[in-house]
């Protein structure tokens, strides 16, 4: 059993899991949190992964390039939200939908300087300050370490005044604003935060994979991202968590049918979809959704 | 204290509000009557910035507010009820109190820092929520759902919250409509304790035995402007008023038999 875990195989799982992890929690803020839904998360993910890519390609230390993903990815975050800050719900989708596919578009045409659909390879290994990570082992210990610092930075946020800004945003924007809140300094804010942390996200997959091209950070990254937010259940922090952890194991048991590799793809991406569907038919608040209301004692009202 | 001098909107061909100028002075309880489509609502948007005019002027204590975001005004001491209760129904009574109230720590990175003060000006507004609760008699239900809560409950609760927000006027958009005789006296109470507080009111309403039992002042609307103002006694007499409710008298020539 320990030699399972131990074994490149089982370690690139929960490397990726952590990896979605940061994801989903991210996602969760912006669409559980703060009600936008954001169909461009794949492209904040892919900013990050091209900016450290890039610097690391450079030569530049990896503290640098794990910086340069958090501000690149914040500043593509800030792109989409000044100019879409008056739109809301299905409008709020296409715009962060059309923003993704311009990401991906400029990562795929701007060939000199991310070689375009050749994508880049053999991205260093992480080291910072003379200590390098080397083996599997030790990268997932890092990830983990990320992972579980993003978790405790975005449920500090949920639960703080802050958050509860947010919350109020999300049920009602008149109300929010008849009582001064500034609603667009909100959204901006945390539209650039949930985007940092999927810049995060990005790195680290970057130097997890060594290889990166634009077919990563498409859409269907997007859509599997939200359904680890829709299956964990909207605005719960652990249910983003489980989500994550359920969607990336939930395909591995096709690998070993000996499928065809064109037959196993098309497989998962059905898996996801009935998946859902069942999700919406019998569990429409995901795993862990309904859990704070609850906690909200909402039989005294009655 | 609160000034509107001649404000115009137009939504295409439809003068909503068109040439309305009136005053609330400070302590004063005011009453905003008028038909159904006076605009009296439109009114309200304008003060409290949801709507920008399209000409005119809304002074507070002669400071220009004109346009100035909802947000914005909200901070000046202007709080507001809706027509259509507007609470955040799946947040818990208190967590609604809390949100109206003033709350540095509601900057980004000052929510993210442990800081002590944050702590103990979190315990500060719980019981500031906990007082303005008891005052419209909603403290046992300071956990359950907004959105739990009776129709009349929330108005109370959306009253309790426009005062949270420590406002110099206050703005309450039909406060007595659609309650039952018992919540009506509640909410007359209410608005005299205010009064005797100090607070300045401006409200819309249809209920007149409510309008005339408590506001100082009554200023009438129709079709978009102001056609009357004055001490409720009077204005019950005004002919404009009388016009404008029952509508104008005809005189019909009869025919003469031939």
């Amino acid at each position: 059993m320990l030699e399972f875990f131990a074994s490149n195989y089982a370690l690139n799982l929960l490397i990726l899991i952590c990896i979605y992890v940061i994801l989903s929690v991210s996602l969760n803020l912006i669409i559980g949190y703060s009600g936008m839904l954001n169909l461009g998360h794949a492209a904040f993910f892919g900013i990050g992964a091209y900016a450290s890519a890039l610097l690391a390609l450079a030569g530049y230390p990896y503290w640098i390039c794990f910086i340069a993903a958090v501000f690149f990815a914040g500043l593509g975050g800030a792109m989409i939200a000044y100019p879409s800050l008056k739109l809301r719900g299905d409008y709020l989708a296409i715009a962060t939908l059309g923003f993704g596919e311009i990401a991906r578009a400029v990562m795929k045409n701007w060939v000199s300087l991310t070689r375009g659909p050749l994508g880049l390879p053999g991205i260093p290994k992480i080291s910072f300050f003379g200590l390098t990570l080397t083996t599997k082992f030790q990268f997932f210990i890092f990830a983990l370490i990320i992972a579980i610092l993003v978790v405790l930075f975005v449920s500090k946020i949920v639960k703080s005044p802050f958050g509860r800004v947010l919350r109020a945003i999300r049920e009602d924007e008149i109300a929010a604003q008849a009582i001064g809140k500034n609603i667009k300094k909100y959204k901006v804010i945390v539209v650039i935060t949930g985007a940092a942390c999927a810049g995060i996200a990005g790195s680290l997959f970057a130097h997890h994979i060594t290889f990166i091209d634009p077919t990563t950070f498409t859409l269907m990254e997007t859509i599997l991202i939200v359904c680890m937010v829709v299956l964990g259940g909207v605005a719960s922090i652990r249910g983003s968590v489980i989500g994550a952890t359920i969607l990336v194991l939930l395909p591995e048991p096709l690998r070993f049918l000996g499928l065809p590799t064109s037959m196993a793809a098309a497989l998962r991406v059905m898996i996801y979809a009935a998946l859902l569907i069942l999700l919406m038919i019998y569990k429409p608040n995901g795993i862990f959704g309904e859990w704070r209301f609850r906690h909200a004692k909402s039989k005294e009202a009655l | 204290m609160l000034k509107v001098k001649k404000l115009y909107k137009h939504f295409g061909g439809v003068k909503a509000v068109d040439g309305c100028s009136f005053e609330v002075e400070k302590g004063a309880i005011v009453a905003l009557i008028g038909p159904n489509g006076a605009g009296k609502t439109t009114v309200f948007n304008l003060i409290t910035g949801f709507i920008e005019p399209d000409k005119g002027k809304v002074l507070l204590y002669n400071k220009d507010i004109t346009g100035m975001a909802p947000y914005r005004i909200s901070k000046e001491g202007v709080s507001r009820t809706f027509q259509i209760i507007r609470l955040f129904p799946k947040m818990t009574v208190l967590e609604n109190m809390m949100l109206s109230m003033q709350n540095v720590y509601e900057n980004f990175w000052l929510s993210m820092l442990p800081l002590k003060q944050k702590k103990l000006h979190e315990a500060k507004m719980v019981n500031d929520a906990l007082e303005l609760l008891k005052f419209v008699d909603l403290e046992g239900k300071k956990n359950a759902l907004a959105g739990n809560l009776s129709y009349g409950q929330q108005k109370l609760l959306e009253m309790a919250k426009a005062l949270a927000s420590e406002p110099e006027l206050l703005l309450l958009d039909e406060p007595a409509s659609g309650v039952n005789p018992t919540m009506l006296k509640k909410i007359t109470n209410l608005l005299k304790e205010l009064k005797k507080k100090g607070k300045t009111i401006l409200f819309v309403e249809h209920n007149m035995d409510f309008v005339m039992k408590i506001a100082d002042k009554v200023v009438v609307m129709d079709g978009g402007e102001e056609i009357a103002e004055g001490p409720p006694k009077k204005i019950q007499k005004n002919k404009r008023v009388l016009d404008a409710y029952l509508g104008k008298v005809i005189k019909i020539k009869r025919r003469k038999k031939k």
